[in-house]
């Protein structure tokens, strides 16, 4: 059973400068008495939140930049643990972050599609079964033979979506930065990721684009300072944030679209 | 089935307590190593993928690994078996070996100290046990290592004969120690290595996490380390020191050596390769730091697991 449960979880950086994050300091600081009180300055990205996940559920991310939603993706995906609070994750969870992040420029795409797969807990049998599948939807070819530092940001995305959309992954965590792919193959992405996460578990998506919120996810989770402000069904809460209605301007073959995905299942 | 990456998810939630549950547990420390282990085709992956990507597109590619160690120890081996006036025969197998087995245990400290550091882009990004990138780092230790074999293979070869009969490594010294040549305890050599990996495991991971919070432990650690070469019996030998305890400045350095973790190490691999008297306190040496070391690599990580992805 898929489930993802947050209570009263907080996530604080200590931010060591140069100067702070040496021995020096903490050696004789200490060997000083009383002036060590002065602490290593802590930003506080995220601060009480509550969150409870379960299967099926697809959930848009909104917020200002530096609003907390990646560092929120990332208490999700199990990277960091809570400063307070608690976080259990129960799931095997397929994050996308920063796309440069985790693959090697060096190497070809074959190969980072390997790693990222073992990362991701498959084994090589289990990955050298996929590659031909990733290699189709990828649409890359050839070009999976070449180090991927000669890769376009587009076929960057279009290779982590490829390897986290072939897992099976029960959580799916993506971070924003998946637009840079053409409208062709958003396409062909986007069922892929609905089809995943019919069949599978859970979406937590942070994002900028209405259509792709639309799409994708039916609640939202609004992030303000490092809180959840609002947290509720997509219109609602993308609506207030954005101070208009997201669905005013979708193209009517989005809409329709979502007519039909709605009436179909 | 059986997925690894998520052991540690799994292990989160023993006893689903509301308000208390710490992140600082011997529960959550243990499954991070299961993990890890579990996930050895990934860090196997990446250690090979290391060294390949050290030498890519060079043409000869890890075999520069081989043929820069052989130098090496030719050039030191015949530069100071002259100096010191040691048998060419023995010394050169004896400084070989001692290269081999310093390079395997410093590049463990070194590269231990930027484990977590250098992997900071993964573990930023990616869920995954933190003993993978401490596997991966000794790993390709490891793997350097096995290169390095080769070059002994060589030396063993064209001065078998000097190092299958009895010898003494210095001439000219009454007391000169006799050592009684290869036989079968080169066997030995087996599980000191594996010993000496053991210990890497946990001075990568010690230092590591120490590294990810103070910055200024891999430049120390850098500098200790030449210290520590010039103070260890590799290039020269203990041999030139063998004598009676006279307090002499001689016996006194004697003493000293005895002092240097380091030295035991060495001397419980290299004595059987080359047919060397060894004394069980090495082991015995060995085997305590062994014990302490891992004491305290494990509290680390119990306490500070959860607190690398902040630092890094």
């Amino acid at each position: 059973m898929v489930s993802i449960e947050v209570r009263g979880a907080s996530v604080e950086f200590p931010i060591f400068d140069a100067k702070n994050r040496s021995l020096k300091k903490s050696v004789l600081g200490r060997a000083g008495g009383r002036i060590s009180e002065q602490k290593v300055p802590v930003v506080e990205a995220l601060r009480d939140v509550d969150l409870s996940l379960g299967q099926g559920d697809r959930v848009g991310l909104v917020g200002h930049n530096g609003a907390g939603k990646s560092t929120l993706l990332r208490l999700l995906a199990g990277i960091y643990e809570p400063t307070r609070g608690r976080a259990s994750i129960k799931g095997r969870v397929a994050p996308v972050f920063d796309l440069a992040v985790g693959m090697d420029p060096e190497i070809s795409g074959y190969e980072n599609i390997l790693i990222r797969g073992l990362f991701l807990g498959m084994n090589r049998r289990e990955m050298e079964r996929r590659v031909d599948e990733i290699a189709e939807f990828t649409e890359l070819g050839d070009y999976l033979n070449m180090p991927l530092r000669t890769y376009s940001t587009g076929m960057r995305v279009r290779l982590a979506l490829g390897v986290v959309t072939s897992i099976d992954p029960e959580i799916l965590i993506l971070d924003e930065g998946i637009g840079a792919v053409d409208a062709a193959f958003l396409e062909k992405a986007r069922d892929r990721l609905r089809d995943l996460v019919g069949r599978s578990g859970m979406l937590v998506f942070a994002s900028h684009s209405d259509e792709f919120l639309v799409e994708l996810c039916d609640t939202a989770i609004w992030m303000d300072g490092g809180v959840i402000r609002e947290q509720g069904p997509l219109r609602d809460v993308v609506s207030h944030y954005k101070g208009r209605d997201v669905f005013e301007n979708l193209s009517t073959e989005t809409l329709e679209r979502l007519e039909r995905q709605a009436s179909t299942g | 089935m059986a997925v690894p990456a998520l052991a540690r998810q799994d292990a989160d939630d023993p006893a689903p307590v509301e308000n208390a549950p710490s992140p600082r547990s011997w529960g959550r420390a243990f499954a991070d190593i299961r993990a890890g282990i579990a996930q050895r085709e990934l860090w196997g992956h990446l250690g090979w993928q290391d060294i390949k990507q050290r030498y890519r597109r060079s043409v000869i590619g890890p075999l520069w690994i081989t043929i820069s160690m052989a130098v090496t120890a030719a050039a030191l081996g015949g530069l100071y078996s002259q100096l010191f006036g040691q048998p060419i025969g023995t010394f050169m197998p004896y400084v070989t070996v001692g290269f081999m087995i310093w390079y395997f245990i410093s590049a463990c400290v070194l590269e231990g100290t930027e484990t977590f550091i250098a992997n900071e882009g993964l573990i930023r990004f990616l869920p995954a046990p933190l003993m993978i990138y401490v596997f991966r780092t000794v790993w390709r230790q490891i793997l350097f290592f096995a290169h390095n074999v080769v070059v002994y293979v060589i030396v063993l070869a064209i001065f078998f004969q000097q190092l299958d009969e009895p010898y003494t490594m210095v001439r000219n010294n009454p007391h000169a120690i006799t050592h009684p040549g290869l036989s079968w305890w080169a066997l030995m050599a087996i599980p000191a290595f594996v010993l000496i990996v053991v210990n890497g495991l946990w001075v990568t991971l010690l230092f590591g996490i120490i590294s990810a919070r103070f910055r200024d432990i891999p430049p120390v650690v850098g500098s200790f380390m030449q210290l520590f070469f010039t103070m260890t019996p590799i290039i020269w030998t203990t041999d030139l020191l063998a004598g009676p305890d006279d307090g002499s400045p001689r016996a006194i350095i004697a003493v000293l050596a005895k002092l240097n973790p380091f030295y035991h190490f060495i001397e419980i691999f290299r004595a059987p390769l080359v047919g060397q008297v060894q004394s069980w306190t090495h082991w015995a040496v060995a085997g305590g730091i062994t014990i302490i070391g891992w004491t305290l690599a494990l509290i680390a990580l119990r306490n500070y697991r959860s607190r690398v992805a902040y630092w890094v």
